[in-house]
């Protein structure tokens, strides 16, 4: 039986195929897209003894269910949720068999956002610019996942040390982000720079992966008028006219031209992916390195 | 030239200049610098009056680099020009024509006898922002943006044209249509205009039609 697919029986709010992602086209106006929580996506795939660079799944708040149509090994990682095969509860943080036909069920995260559903030989649907990642800013690669979706995987390669079990950082009960200041802080009156760095925000209903979109008091600026646009980083934070940071996540625009006050750490945009809505967020100012 | 290299985060520099002429000349410069192997770097991306670099090791020390570099300008341009079969029939035409002050006709006889080139990428992939245009032809953003704005709509803000590569929301002002396909994933290269590349728009059909 070679009929490497997975059938999606129960999409869920926001799933998506998910991979290293397209960074070295941000010229040409095309976001990176990739993984938001990068370490657990690396986690899941090294469960399953997949390599790096596999495509898995990044489900959103209430899991998916899929429906392999050979046995496949898979791992779920990221927010800890429960799960189950034909509704009998197995391990979430570990290589789990699935039978062929049976139904895996990744539930609501108990803790967290995004849940991570690694499958042996990773989800080959094609890849566009060199990334099979679901941009959902300029809607490239595969369209998030709907009921009856069937994605083809890949043959596993067994060439990757499988681990068995890995400890997971728990999702942020509070989320300090470390930040060094610029390119535009120099935009916003001393205060507000003071005002960014020692307040406490709150992560916002309404982000999504293009950016963490932030609750709290409004920065002021030293200068009207509008910025030219200029290209943007990972991790910027971006604040517009309402005064509010906006982290920029992997689906964040190439260019944009609201003042960037500072840049987040990318090590510490993991668990910005995983901060629940109304999580407390401290802007942490560090050095550079 | 005289640039400013502004650090951003651990990994980039924001390198800024004081026109859209000496950014793409700072751009040609950096593409030369790392196709000849001497500028390691992931992303080169221009905007209007910067260039950023993303991905660097060491950014204070190309900080230190360009800050007594001499970038000369822009090299003369050898690659063709991209023409964009373009209907002058954009909802807008009327209310640019007042803005520059002449009828609509003269708009599209204007627009189609200006050379283009891409000054950089961004919106969308395969969104290009053209400058051409003299500075009197500045046009503002639509007060209202529409919801949606169909592909292939060629359209003015600022000093820029741009050609919507698929349906979106838009604020610019709507001058025509072009059936050129701006972007295709599945065409190598994908994007019909990036950085550098020159543009004529070539009118079809009559004005308004």
């Amino acid at each position: 039986m070679t009929d490497r697919a997975l059938a999606v029986v129960r999409a869920g709010a926001l799933t998506t195929v998910q991979d290293l992602g397209r960074p070295g086209h941000a010229h040409l106006g095309v976001p990176r897209a990739g993984a938001l929580d990068g370490p657990a996506a690396a986690l899941v795939n090294r469960l399953v003894g997949n390599p790096p660079e596999a495509a898995v799944l990044e489900a959103t708040l209430n899991g998916c269910s899929l429906r392999p149509r050979s046995a496949v090994t898979v791992a779920v990682g990221g927010a800890p949720c429960p799960v189950r095969v034909d509704g009998r509860p197995v391990a979430w943080g570990a290589p789990v068999r699935v039978p062929a036909g049976a139904l895996l069920d990744v539930g609501s995260a108990l803790r967290g956002v995004r849940s991570y559903v690694g499958v042996s030989g990773g989800i080959t649907v094609e890849p566009v610019l060199g990334s099979r990642s679901t941009d959902l800013l300029s809607g490239l690669g595969p369209a998030p996942l709907t009921d009856g979706t069937v994605l083809p995987l890949g043959s596993p390669t067994h060439l990757h040390a499988r681990v068995d079990v890995a400890p997971q950082p728990a999702p942020p009960t509070e989320l300090v982000l470390r930040v060094t200041l610029g390119p535009r802080d120099d935009w916003f009156t001393p205060e507000a720079v003071r005002v960014f760095t020692s307040r406490t925000y709150r992560v916002s209903p309404a982000g999504n992966r293009i950016g963490l979109r932030t609750e709290g008091p409004a920065l002021e600026r030293a200068r009207p008028g509008e910025l030219p646009s200029e290209g943007m980083v990972l991790g910027a934070v971006q604040v517009p006219p309402d005064g509010r940071p906006v982290v920029f996540l992997a689906d964040h625009p190439t260019t944009g031209g609201y003042p960037v006050i500072a840049v987040v750490r990318t090590e510490d945009l993991a668990a910005a992916a995983q901060a629940v809505p109304g999580t407390p967020v401290r802007f942490l100012g560090v050095r550079r390195r | 030239m005289s640039m400013r290299a502004l650090p951003v985060g651990d990994a980039a520099l924001l390198v800024e200049v004081s026109s859209g002429e000496e950014a793409q000349a700072l751009h040609a410069e950096l593409l030369r610098r790392r196709a000849e192997g001497s500028l390691s770097v992931r992303e080169i991306v221009p905007a209007a009056r910067t260039v950023l670099l993303d991905g660097l090791t060491d950014p204070a020390r190309l900080a230190a680099e360009l800050s007594v570099a001499d970038i000369p300008p822009a090299p003369p341009r050898a690659r063709a020009v991209v023409e964009l079969p373009v209907r002058y029939d954009g909802p807008d035409l009327a209310d640019v024509a007042a803005h520059w002050g002449v009828a609509p006709h003269e708009v599209a006889r204007i627009h189609a006898a200006t050379e283009f080139s891409v000054a950089f990428c961004g919106f969308a992939p395969g969104f290009g922002y053209l400058t051409g245009l003299p500075e009197r032809y500045d046009v503002p953003r639509r007060a209202t943006p529409r919801t949606a704005v169909p592909a292939g709509a060629v359209a003015l803000a600022g000093p820029y044209t741009g050609v919507y590569p698929r349906s979106s929301p838009g604020g610019w002002q709507l001058i025509g249509t072009t059936e050129a396909v701006l972007w295709d994933h599945a065409r190598v290269p994908a994007a019909l205009l990036s950085p550098g590349t020159r543009v004529r728009f070539v009118p079809v059909g009559a004005v308004g039609a």
